[in-house]
């Protein structure tokens, strides 16, 4: 730190000019890039005079459809920076064998491999499962939003300002090298003194906040805002599994909230929870986080056996198989998930019978989740089963994610695992249950609601190159993990010495490749298919829904349902279908419905200046943005003006508008 | 004999497809990690039994009941069977009974903590062998080796002679790390101020890879260490190696050793400080701090009524080492 007077000390903290990272002409080409290409979107923006658009029908927008699609948006943008920091891991441990030591130097590739875990975990795929659950469940349960419309729209503003500061740490300052967990010692401010910890540690505290909202959230909204006649036993599979999800979601963050908490108590002022000496002990933060971070997963691919379900029974044109068995399955593998945390550290030391205990209930996963498999078979069993994107992405993870799964049990062998754990078989494992079960299973729930959400669907062909680039770039990145995870190779490694290994890491750098084509794939499916979307318009229905959302038009007016239709079966539009269903065309009431609100904005703005100001030890800043972030929040909750009414002419108008029939559109929005 | 005949075809035709390569965790040159290993492969077929019918299952049904198939039944409103369901549940239940009852044996009898009862295959632990015991410390970034039956330390080497049942204490100095020799054992975590515990044997003389594989920070990647099983007569004649050749590990020494380096080479020391290991694991080679032991001991006599506050006092500034707890009561 240069010499400076205690004013600017006191002004800027422990931000100076030398923590611009200008020294490194990597992440300063990055942010040229990132300058001009968001110079470019801010300039076409302004050009087109959207920002009173984008700020009224979108940024305030407490509408659960529309803050579901802005979840999806940022999710893919933090794809891509996750994605960028995977290829740059893959292609250092592709050449930095022997005398050459690759193009990033260790405290580098630390924060790389960091940044990796935290994004992709925390910001795309919780991102994703959030913007699927907010999109479909309360059109699936006939609702006309979700219980708390502003809250939803705060969690959504915190999510993204904790990606900000994840972002920001790129630029300004470095980032957290301990890992995606954040494992003491690495952790404490004796190991890591930089912001990089603190960045991880505010990011995530507000980003899980935003989690931990929506999850109360979903769990009010399916419990009471269920269409009439809707029993729990009557609900949708995606429903039942959103529910689970969002069950887990209150029960476990609070306590990677206080985890983190404590961790920063470490941190800012002297405390020993995690410390080496004085009482401290790393293996209370290890056993905490992973009390959270094993449902965490869960959380993650729960939602998306839901969104296979859907699938499976729609592309099938039937029933979904044995219904109730994965209502139960659903439900076991939410409690089981809460009793398998020590697996992530038999090699701690623990001692055979809690090592024996925590084995037999991971294993004790598999059984439910077998059963999904083999009712997802029973559904295409006797069934008519239609190709399309969607099915593919589902057909794909049955045959990836059935590997992974029995490559996880292997992992939940105890003395096995001191083998395998820390290996790149490790990495190749929880690859293949993310990858083949979370993002396959995003992908199959973007192409199947995509037209629900605007009226015309994603281009069959490049969502087919997209997926074979996923599904074949998979198995080519991570097969050579697990061969190299059993030639004893562990992970995390900047630099090898050993040159029979190199050839395994360049073909999975070539996996990697072939995946990245898979995402240019996926992102020219959405820009052709909106260039396309007159030829793409579809109707309500494009593919013989079975559930709620298929009724409504596509896109669904704000209100979604003019009249809140009443449930006799599970599922619940083919049966209106075959009774005969008339849509009504008059008669129409006002619908009351939630203001847009810029509360969540302001209040989650002044989150991030708070954290960042924390971050930085600019304590004037945190204290002010604290306390404006208090007052602002109770001055919100003085608004009394939140409501407003859809009138039954416009009501009307919606109803008689051509959302129903595929038909050329103007505008998409 | 079924399944181990059935075991050595996967392991040969594995090895057959992955040509050159040398898959360490399926070949090791331990018994400790033979046997995981072979808990891991009965693993594997326990579930292929269950898996490859699935996986076949899934292609056969979709493509017989691809909706351009008209011929195949079709039944829209077919979705249930309570035998279906029963076999269902039954199956992979039945899987995790066997897998299970596998791992519960498997974990007690390969619990690291616990002592060996046999050195290889059919081979059981001689009566009177007395195991070479190590004791083992990772440090930023490199592992320092304590041979207190020989009163000789190594840094990035160990060495053992084969067929001898090991038994290693494990601590750290500052990070977390896990160590690891795939030929040899499952890994451990060395922790500070905490003493792990592993249990295991080499059956083949050779040079073995071991290393960290829990990264500790920027040094890591450098984090490794030779693994040497030797004859006996060879180890005798290491031993002697490092005491002729080897320096002295004294405070002072320990104090430069400890500084975070990487890719740090093989050091000898003939002799070190008696209880070097303790105070390292108490955390109390500085002079005036308090051992940790010493800490719990004083901790403990206070949770029995004695007054302890003047015993802060009392206490003298060189550190106690691994004070049993009465030593805390002589006040």
């Amino acid at each position: 730190m240069p010499d400076r007077s205690a004013f600017w000390n006191f002004l800027l903290g422990r931000l100076s000019l030398s923590s611009l990272p200008l020294h490194n002409s990597i992440v300063v080409g990055t942010f040229i890039v990132v300058a001009i290409g968001g110079a470019a979107v801010l300039g076409l923006v302004t050009w087109h005079r959207k920002w009173g658009y984008l700020w009224r029908e979108w940024f305030t927008s407490v509408d659960h459809k529309k803050l579901g699609i802005m979840y999806m948006i940022f999710a893919t943008v933090m794809l891509f920076r996750g994605f960028a920091d995977a290829i740059m891991m893959r292609s250092q441990q592709a050449i930095a064998f022997g005398s050459n030591m690759g193009y990033l130097p260790p405290h580098h590739y630390d924060q790389i491999f960091t940044a990796h875990g935290a994004i992709m975990i925390f910001f795309v795929a919780m991102a994703y499962i959030v913007g699927l659950m907010n999109f479909a469940v309360p059109l699936q349960i006939g609702a006309r939003d979700v219980a708390f419309p502003f809250l939803n729209n705060f969690s959504f503003w915190l999510t993204v300002s904790g990606g900000m500061l994840f972002m920001a740490s790129l630029f300004i300052g470095d980032f957290s090298h301990a890992g995606w967990l954040g494992y003491p010692p690495v952790s404490e401010l004796q190991q890591s003194p930089g912001p990089g910890v603190d960045y991880y540690i505010w990011g995530l505290q507000l980003s899980g906040l935003g989690t931990l909202l929506t999850g109360i959230n979903f769990v009010v909204t399916i419990i009471k805002l269920r269409a009439p006649g809707m029993t729990l036993m009557k609900m949708p599979m995606f429903t039942w599994t959103s529910l689970a999800t969002s069950g887990l979601i209150v029960v476990t963050f609070p306590i990677l909230t206080a985890t983190l908490f404590l961790l920063s108590l470490d941190r800012y002022i002297g405390t020993h929870f995690f410390t080496n000496g004085f009482g401290g002990n790393v293996m209370m933060y290890i056993n905490l986080i992973w009390i959270w971070g094993h449902p965490e997963v869960y959380i993650l691919i729960l939602p998306l056996f839901g969104v296979y379900s859907e699938i499976v029974s729609t592309f099938s044109g039937k029933r979904l198989f044995g219904y109730s068995s994965m209502v139960y399955a659903t439900v076991s593998i939410m409690i089981l998930s809460y009793l398998v945390w020590l697996h992530h550290f038999f090699t701690m030391g623990s001692g055979a019978d809690v090592n024996s205990f925590f084995a037999l209930t991971t294993m004790m996963i598999s059984i439910p989740t077998g059963v999904k498999i083999f009712n997802w078979l029973f559904t295409m069993y006797r069934g008519r089963v239609n190709f399309d994107v969607p099915m593919l992405w589902t057909m794909g993870f049955l045959l990836t994610f059935t590997i992974g799964g029995m490559t996880g049990v292997m992992l939940s062998v105890a003395p096995a695992d001191f083998l395998l754990h820390n290996s790149l078989f490790l990495v190749a494992h929880f690859h293949n249950v993310i990858i083949g079960g979370v993002v396959f299973g995003v992908f199959a729930g973007i192409n199947y609601w995509f037209p629900k959400a605007f009226g015309f669907r994603l281009d069959p062909f490049w969502g087919k190159l997209s997926f074979w680039f996923w599904q074949i770039g998979f198995w080519v990145a991570f097969g050579p993990l697990y061969v190299l995870g059993l030639m004893g190779v562990t992970r995390r490694l900047s630099h090898f010495t050993d040159p029979s290994l190199q050839i395994w890491f360049i073909i999975a750098a070539f996996g990697a490749f072939l995946i990245l084509l898979g995402i240019a794939a996926f992102v020219i499916q959405i820009v052709v298919s909106i260039r396309r979307r007159e030829a793409l318009a579809v109707g309500n229905d494009p593919w013989g829904g079975r559930t709620l959302e298929w009724a409504a038009s596509s896109p669904p007016p704000p209100y979604n349902f003019a009249f809140i239709p009443r449930v006799h079966e599970r599922d619940t539009w083919t049966d209106m279908k075959e009774s005969g269903y008339q849509r009504p065309l008059q008669g129409f009431n006002d619908i009351h419905m939630p203001k847009s609100t810029a509360a969540g904005m302001v209040l989650s703005g002044l989150g991030f200046v708070f954290g960042f100001a924390m971050v930085w030890y600019i304590w004037w800043l945190a204290a002010l943005s604290f306390v404006a972030l208090i007052v602002a929040a109770i001055v919100h909750t003085f608004n009394y003006d939140r409501d407003g009414h859809i009138s039954a002419d416009e009501v009307s108008e919606f109803e008689h508008s051509g959302n129903w029939e595929p038909k050329a559109r103007g505008a998409i929005a | 004999m079924f399944v181990k005949r059935l075991r050595s075809l996967l392991v040969a035709s594995l090895a057959l497809m992955l040509g050159g390569c040398h898959l360490v965790l399926l070949n090791p040159a331990g018994d400790v990690a033979r046997q995981q290993r072979d808990l891991m492969i009965a693993s594997v077929i326990l579930m292929l039994l269950i898996i490859v019918p699935v996986l076949i299952a899934i292609g056969v049904i979709a493509w017989r009941y691809r909706a351009s198939n008209t011929a195949a039944e079709y039944d829209p409103e077919w979705d249930h069977s309570t035998q279906l369901e029963l076999v269902v549940w039954a199956a992979p239940l039945l899987i995790i009974i066997a897998l299970g009852a596998m791992t519960w044996i498997g974990t007690h009898q390969l619990d690291p903590y616990r002592p060996l009862s046999r050195v290889d295959d059919g081979k059981a632990l001689a009566l009177d062998a007395r195991p070479l015991e190590v004791e083992v410390v990772s440090l930023d970034w490199k592992w320092l080796f304590f041979y207190p039956q020989y009163g000789i330390a190594t840094v990035n080497q160990l060495a053992a002679p084969v067929d001898a049942p090991i038994s290693f204490k494990l601590t750290s100095t500052t990070m977390m790390n896990s160590f690891f020799v795939p030929s040899l054992a499952g890994q451990v975590y060395t922790m500070p101020g905490m003493q792990t515990v592993l249990h295991a044997v080499i059956n083949k003389p050779g040079d073995f890879d071991g290393f960290s594989s829990n990264y500790s920070g920027h040094g890591f990647t450098d984090m490794r260490f030779r693994f040497l099983g030797m004859s006996t007569a060879d180890f005798s004649k290491w031993v002697a190696k490092v005491r002729a050749s080897g320096t002295t590990l004294d405070r002072a020494a320990f104090d430069k050793l400890k500084l975070p380096s990487r890719a740090e080479p093989v050091h000898y020391f003939a002799h070190y400080s008696a209880d070097l290991y303790q105070q390292i694991l108490n955390r109390c080679v500085d002079p005036g701090q308090v051992c940790m032991s010493r800490m719990m001991a004083m901790d403990a006599q206070r949770g029995r009524g004695a007054p302890g506050g003047s015993d802060t006092h009392a206490m003298p500034a060189s550190p106690a080492v691994q004070a049993p707890v009465t030593d805390a009561a002589t006040h």
